[in-house]
């Protein structure tokens, strides 16, 4: 599964991100890393870009870049 | 004695209080500029106790030190080549875990490094509490405790400063992060490889050289063969064994691999020295955010902060306006009644100080847009507006931070180019500066009321808004026809981070408020008096123009026809002739007012250019309004007024230039030619300016000019030629 498909209010935990080299050192950089949990806090009014809550700051991610983001473990409600 | 000199640098996250601790060192005494060759913001100041005069440099704000933002690059290549003498990197307390990351990599530099851990309160706040000694102790490295918006810890600061920058002590060479066994040992061989190879030569440390040759950064690679000549070639062969080695074994590139490595060395020092004290958080910002990026409210608040601030902007901005014009005016009768009649008194008049004028006028507005935006970033709201448009904005490639400056250029595009500094990648900002002008200033609005009003009727509202429609379309092709062409490459990952809500401090807003419009002051200002002395130049000469009749024996001739009857009539007869002999005069006048323009430069020029305008619908009257439009749009207007009614005061509102523009040819279809004509083509001087100071390159410079100039001629070819086709004219 990955982290687009997770609604608010949700949390999972990071398996791997995908993508090119930049843009996943940049995310891993930005501490998405294996085993990081992250929890959905809201997607924007227009549906994208999404805002996530890890390693206790927020950080926002367009959808299809949450799309490369694998995940698993998902908790929290589903709505 | 003279003080001693000390070179320090900042450097930290963006959002981890830098600019605040920054000045609070400073204080007012700072000077902004760009980095050589790149369009980063630079920022310096001074301070001087005892003893010392220590320079501190603020280094644009990162995440990280690797190569794949110009900011990243900067930083490092400060820290690396100019060698200040202390690097203080501040951390947001709260948020430690990553910014810790950031500080791992500054310790890998062979430079002395200080931590402050910023916002300590905050982190207190959150439940988090901060062992200092122990992460002193852990890392190696002097640790300072500092309240930023208190001004809190600033002196201890300046203190550990100077007493690192003086002290004898060894780089920190253990206490580094561990890359695990597989890594450790490449970088070890690869260290002694450079080592045999080419030994002193090497600009830097050869351990992080090591390191960043097996991340495969592309900067180091070049300055290796640079150093190393075809050593190099050997080196860099060397490092892509070693990293198709580590490939192989990780199955994961070994920059990855290293990433990983370096938050595991930080979740060791975290777990150390970081206490937490309750799980109860009160999350002020979250709760905030629940108003201001609601789903349904969000949007609805943001439109009103924008229209908040246009209203504050041109209404409040009215008033300082208005005195400024009659200053200017004043100004100008001033040195016009003191100075005797001449070519020079029209040049400082006519010239300068109505060119000047015509521009430093926007300054209140220009202050006021700046106060708003500097409150928004400030605050930590700019995030979220980028946060919340950036869908929109990404349907032209852009980042949502982009909204902003393009929202401002309706207002004027001066402040809105300079705004673009608020974005982070060089290319979005590019982007933005070259599509911006698209956004029609309100410069551009007397001459639409002008020509709508004109040709359009009760249309005329209509007619203005769909100019203003085509404005946006143009923006969304341009941008994404340049997406695709002079600016690829990636669209910047829009990995935002959305800091937590700060109460801004008046003295950051206005020394932020300030520090933009000084800019605007010193370097438009140079740019647009020369401008304008051009254009006057231009239009006041040749002095001696041979014109097709002889005015003076007109007005002679008129004078000698009404004096004798005027003498012999009577009372209202009298007064009914004295009026028309000033009409009289006053159409000789105007004859030839338009003659001497005709015939000036900028007259020629314009008939020069009649042929390429015709295709458009412009005569040459056009064209010389077009070019005259240069300087400031607004011009276009009472060049026109000049041209086809003869007056020299001609408003938008004026009777007798619509009069005047309906008996001399214009056709609806034309005039609307000329509005997206106006609409498109090179922005005013001022403009201009901000383009070459922005993007600080001529060849955007001038790539902005020429394509908004072919761009405004083909639309206006396409609406006049194509309406012809279609039968409109």
């Amino acid at each position: 599964m990955n982290l687009s498909e997770l609604k608010e209010g949700q949390t999972a935990t990071v398996v791997r991100v995908g993508g090119e080299g930049p843009f996943r050192r940049r995310l891993l950089e930005m501490g998405f890393l294996q085993g990081t949990q992250v929890y959905v806090e809201k997607y924007a009014p227009l549906k994208d870009p999404l805002e996530l809550i890890l390693k206790g700051y927020h950080v926002s991610l367009r959808v299809d870049e949450a799309a490369r983001v694998q995940v698993e473990n998902i908790q929290g409600k589903r709505t | 004695m003279p003080s001693k000199p000390i070179t320090v640098a900042l450097a930290g996250n963006p959002n981890s209080g830098k600019s605040t601790i920054f000045n609070n060192l400073t204080g007012t005494r700072q000077k902004v500029g760009n980095w050589p060759g790149v369009t980063v913001e630079k920022k310096e100041g001074h301070v001087t106790t005892n003893g010392y005069r220590l320079t501190i440099v603020d280094l644009p704000g990162t995440y990280s030190l690797t190569a794949y933002t110009i900011e990243e690059i900067v930083a490092r290549n400060f820290v690396l080549d100019e060698k200040p003498d202390v690097v203080v990197d501040i951390l947001d307390a709260s948020n430690l875990e990553r910014n810790l990351y950031l500080a791992t990599q500054l310790r890998e530099l062979d430079t002395k490094v200080i931590f402050v851990l910023n916002m300590a309160d905050l982190a207190g706040h959150r439940g988090v509490k901060i062992d200092g000694d122990k992460l002193s102790e852990l890392l190696d490295v002097p640790v300072v405790f500092t309240v930023g918006n208190r001004n809190k810890g600033t002196q201890d600061l300046l203190k550990t400063i100077i007493s690192v920058a003086e002290a004898d002590i060894e780089l920190p060479r253990t206490r580094r992060v561990y890359y695990g066994k597989e890594i450790e040992k490449a970088i070890g061989e690869l260290s002694e490889f450079m080592r045999a190879k080419v030994g002193g030569r090497l600009p830097y440390n050869i351990r992080w050289i090591a390191i960043k040759l097996l991340e495969k950064d592309r900067i180091v690679k070049d300055q290796i063969l640079q150093a190393a000549g075809s050593d190099g070639e050997a080196i860099l062969d060397e490092a892509e064994k070693k990293r198709a080695r580590l490939r192989d074994f990780f199955d994961e590139e070994p920059e990855i691999v290293m990433t990983d490595h370096r938050y595991g060395f930080v979740a060791g020092i975290i777990k150390e020295a970081l206490k937490t004290i309750s799980t109860e958080r009160v999350d002020v910002s979250r709760q905030i955010d629940q108003v201001l990026t609601n789903r349904l409210l969000g949007l609805p608040i943001f439109v009103f902060f924008i229209w908040a601030m246009f209203q504050l902007t041109f209404s409040l901005g009215a008033y300082p306006m208005n005195w400024i014009d009659t200053g200017v005016g004043w100004l100008g009768q001033a040195i016009g009644g003191w100075l005797p009649e001449s070519i020079f008194q029209d040049l400082i008049v006519n010239g300068m100080v109505a060119g000047v004028g015509s521009v430093i006028i926007f300054l209140p507005n220009i202050l006021i847009l700046f106060f708003c935006i500097a409150l928004f970033e400030d605050t930590g709201y700019m995030a979220r507006a980028a946060f919340l448009m950036d869908k929109v904005m990404h349907l032209i490639g852009l980042h949502g931070k982009s909204f902003i400056p393009m929202l401002m250029g309706f207002g004027c595009n001066v402040p809105a180019i300079m705004a673009t500094r608020t974005l982070e990648s060089e290319k979005d900002r590019i982007l933005t500066i070259l599509i911006n002008p698209l956004m029609s200033c309100s410069a551009r609005l007397p001459v639409y009321i002008l020509l709508a009003g004109t040709f359009f009727g009760a249309k005329a509202g209509n007619a203005i808004f769909s100019i203003y429609a085509l404005g946006i379309v143009l923006a969304i092709l341009v941008g994404r026809v340049f997406r695709s062409t002079v600016l690829t490459g990636k669209v910047a990952p829009f990995v935002m981070e959305l800091p937590p809500y700060r109460a801004p401090m008046l003295r950051g807003l206005l020394i932020h408020m300030w520090d933009r419009s000084k800019l605007f002051l010193k370097k438009m200002g140079g740019v647009i008096l020369v401008g304008s002395v051009v254009i006057w130049f231009l239009s006041a000469f040749p002095r001696q123009v041979e014109f097709s009749r002889n005015y003076d024996a007109e007005v002679a001739g008129v004078s000698a026809q009404y004096r004798a009857r005027i003498t012999e009539a009577q009372g209202e007869t009298r007064k009914e002739l004295v009026r028309k002999r000033q009409e009289a005069f006053s159409a000789i006048d105007s004859q030839r007012a338009r003659e001497r323009v005709e015939r000036s430069y900028i007259g020629r020029l314009g008939k020069w250019l009649a042929p390429v305008f015709s295709p458009v619908g412009m005569d040459w009257r056009g064209s010389v309004a077009v070019l005259t439009g240069f300087v400031a749009k607004e011009i276009v207007v009472s060049t026109m007024g000049v041209l086809y009614a003869g007056g020299t005061h001609e408003d938008e509102k004026s009777e007798a230039l619509k009069s005047a523009l309906k008996r001399s040819g214009m056709t609806p279809l034309a005039a609307y030619a000329m509005m997206a004509f106006v609409l498109i083509y090179v922005p005013c001087v001022a403009t201009i300016a901000a383009i070459r100071r922005e993007t600080n390159s001529w060849k955007w410079t001038l790539f902005s000019i020429t394509y908004s100039t072919c761009l405004a001629w083909l639309v206006a070819f396409i609406i006049y030629q194509g309406g012809k086709l279609i039968g409109l004219a």
